[in-house]
């Protein structure tokens, strides 16, 4: 970065610099000493303002996505993953890195004495350098809160067996949201296990809340239907909205040999029968 | 002609291929399609991405609004640089797959849109173009 003071002023007031910035964070409304303790917050700042000292004597550029920035921006995932485990929310962390700025403002003031120009330069370039590195900790928040929630998600999709019993020898089980290819395969292993284990005789599979079947899909069905065959259980596709229909139809995909019902409700009578129960009328439509 | 919007997707893990059908139904439905018609452009979307994922190891997709003469429409362009297809003629047939496929991604697709283009070198890649008009 041509003609910035910033790295001379932060070698020469170093420790000065640390002391100025602390003594704001811990006057700071937004202060957080119940979850950091002020030791730790001061280690955190020496070591931001060590590695903005050498990463700005270094850079070409304030473009903190470049390498000279690497180390800091490291460390700042690395402060922004802790608190975010501690409880801080994003904004809280963003502002230890723009709570830096009015005491380098200060100093930089300083430094220039009464050259307006070069104070000006500067100011724009520390402003530039700190709110992206600002922006970047709010970045790392989301990207760590993302990470939880897909884990959570995982997790509840391990967990939950679809597959409901509706009658003895009857099994149905709701396809909803998604089907990329990891939930299908586990959903339609889970109807397969129930098969084995209740020695069900009729499956139903209720694509009603799937919005798209495409080759995939179709291709995951045909091998559960084919499969659950192999083991005595006969399948019925229910749910297949005429748009679905209509795309199936002109992908190729042949469903000749699948039995399809319109509705869940048409597909249960229609395995209750299969099952030998007699049916008065039809069950109501959820 | 140029198009009213456009935006580019990257599409490198399933869960990218989630959000280019996603993209491809807000789109569609920017574009006044029918049901029918969002739901044959959003099936289109999610074979080609998947074939740019699985065969063309990963690419992008460009989402493109169209007007023409009063008529709105939606254009994907699917892009890797990936292996490239040897023979268009044969992975257009009905069936062929080299993978585990169905092998109606690319045939089925063309049968899904108003308008279908396939370009593809071997060792550099492959481009695939679709269009929709209401
Ligand atoms: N982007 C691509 N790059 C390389 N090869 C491709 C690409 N897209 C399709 N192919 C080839 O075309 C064949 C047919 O594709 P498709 O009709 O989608 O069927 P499937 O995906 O079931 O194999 C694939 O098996 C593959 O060999
Ligand atoms: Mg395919």
């Amino acid at each position: 970065m041509e003609g910035t003071k910033i790295p001379e002023v932060i070698e020469r007031h170093q420790t000065a610099l640390l002391d100025d910035w602390m003594k704001q964070q811990l006057a700071a409304s937004t202060l957080r000493s119940d979850l950091l303790p002020s030791a730790e917050l001061r280690e955190q700042s020496r070591e931001f303002l060590e590695l903005l000292r050498q990463a700005s004597r270094q850079a070409g550029s304030t473009d903190v996505a470049a390498p000279a920035w690497q180390p800091l921006r490291d460390m700042l995932t690395r402060v922004s993953r802790s608190r975010g485990e501690q409880g801080f929310s994003p904004s809280e962390t963003a502002t230890f890195v723009f709570s830096f700025k009015q005491p380098l403002f200060s100093r930089l003031a300083e430094a220039y004495g009464g050259d307006a120009k070069g104070l000006a330069w500067d100011t724009w370039l520390a402003t530039a350098i700190l709110d992206q590195l600002g922006l970047f900790t709010t970045e790392v928040h989301q990207k760590a809160r993302e990470a939880v929630i897909m884990r959570q998600q995982q997790e509840m999709l391990e967990l939950s067996t679809p597959v409901v019993k509706v009658w003895d020898g009857v099994l149905a089980l709701p396809l909803i949201g998604t089907l990329d290819s990891a939930r299908t395969q586990v959903v339609m292993e889970s109807l397969l296990q129930r098969i084995v284990e209740t020695g069900a005789e009729v499956a139903i599979i209720d694509i009603t809340g799937v919005a798209t079947v495409d080759t995939l899909v179709a291709q995951h069905l045909i091998k559960t239907i084919t499969a659950a065959r192999l083991m005595g259980a006969d399948c019925i596709v229910s749910g297949i909205r005429p748009q679905i229909a209509a795309t199936i139809v002109h992908l190729g995909v042949d469903l000749t040999g699948v039995v399809t019902k319109a509705s869940l409700a048409d597909a249960l009578t229609h395995a209750l029968q299969r099952v030998g129960v007699s049916v008065n009328g039809r069950p109501a439509r959820a | 002609m140029p198009a009213l919007k456009d935006e580019m997707l990257p599409i490198r893990a399933d869960s990218d291929i989630v959000l280019v059908r996603q993209a491809a139904r807000s789109w569609s439905i920017d574009a006044g399609f029918s049901l029918v018609e969002q739901t044959k452009m959003v099936t289109a979307a999610s074979e080609l991405a998947r074939n740019t994922l699985v065969y063309g190891g990963g690419g992008t997709v460009r989402l493109e609004a169209l007007e023409e003469n009063g008529r709105r429409g939606l254009r994907l362009t699917f892009e890797d640089r990936g292996p490239g297809i040897p023979d268009l003629e044969l992975a257009l047939r009905d069936g062929f797959s080299t993978g585990t496929g169905l092998g109606l991604g690319l045939s089925g697709s063309r049968r899904l849109v108003n308008e279908f283009s396939i370009e593809s070198q071997r060792g550099e890649g492959t481009r695939v173009v679709i269009a929709r008009w209401r």
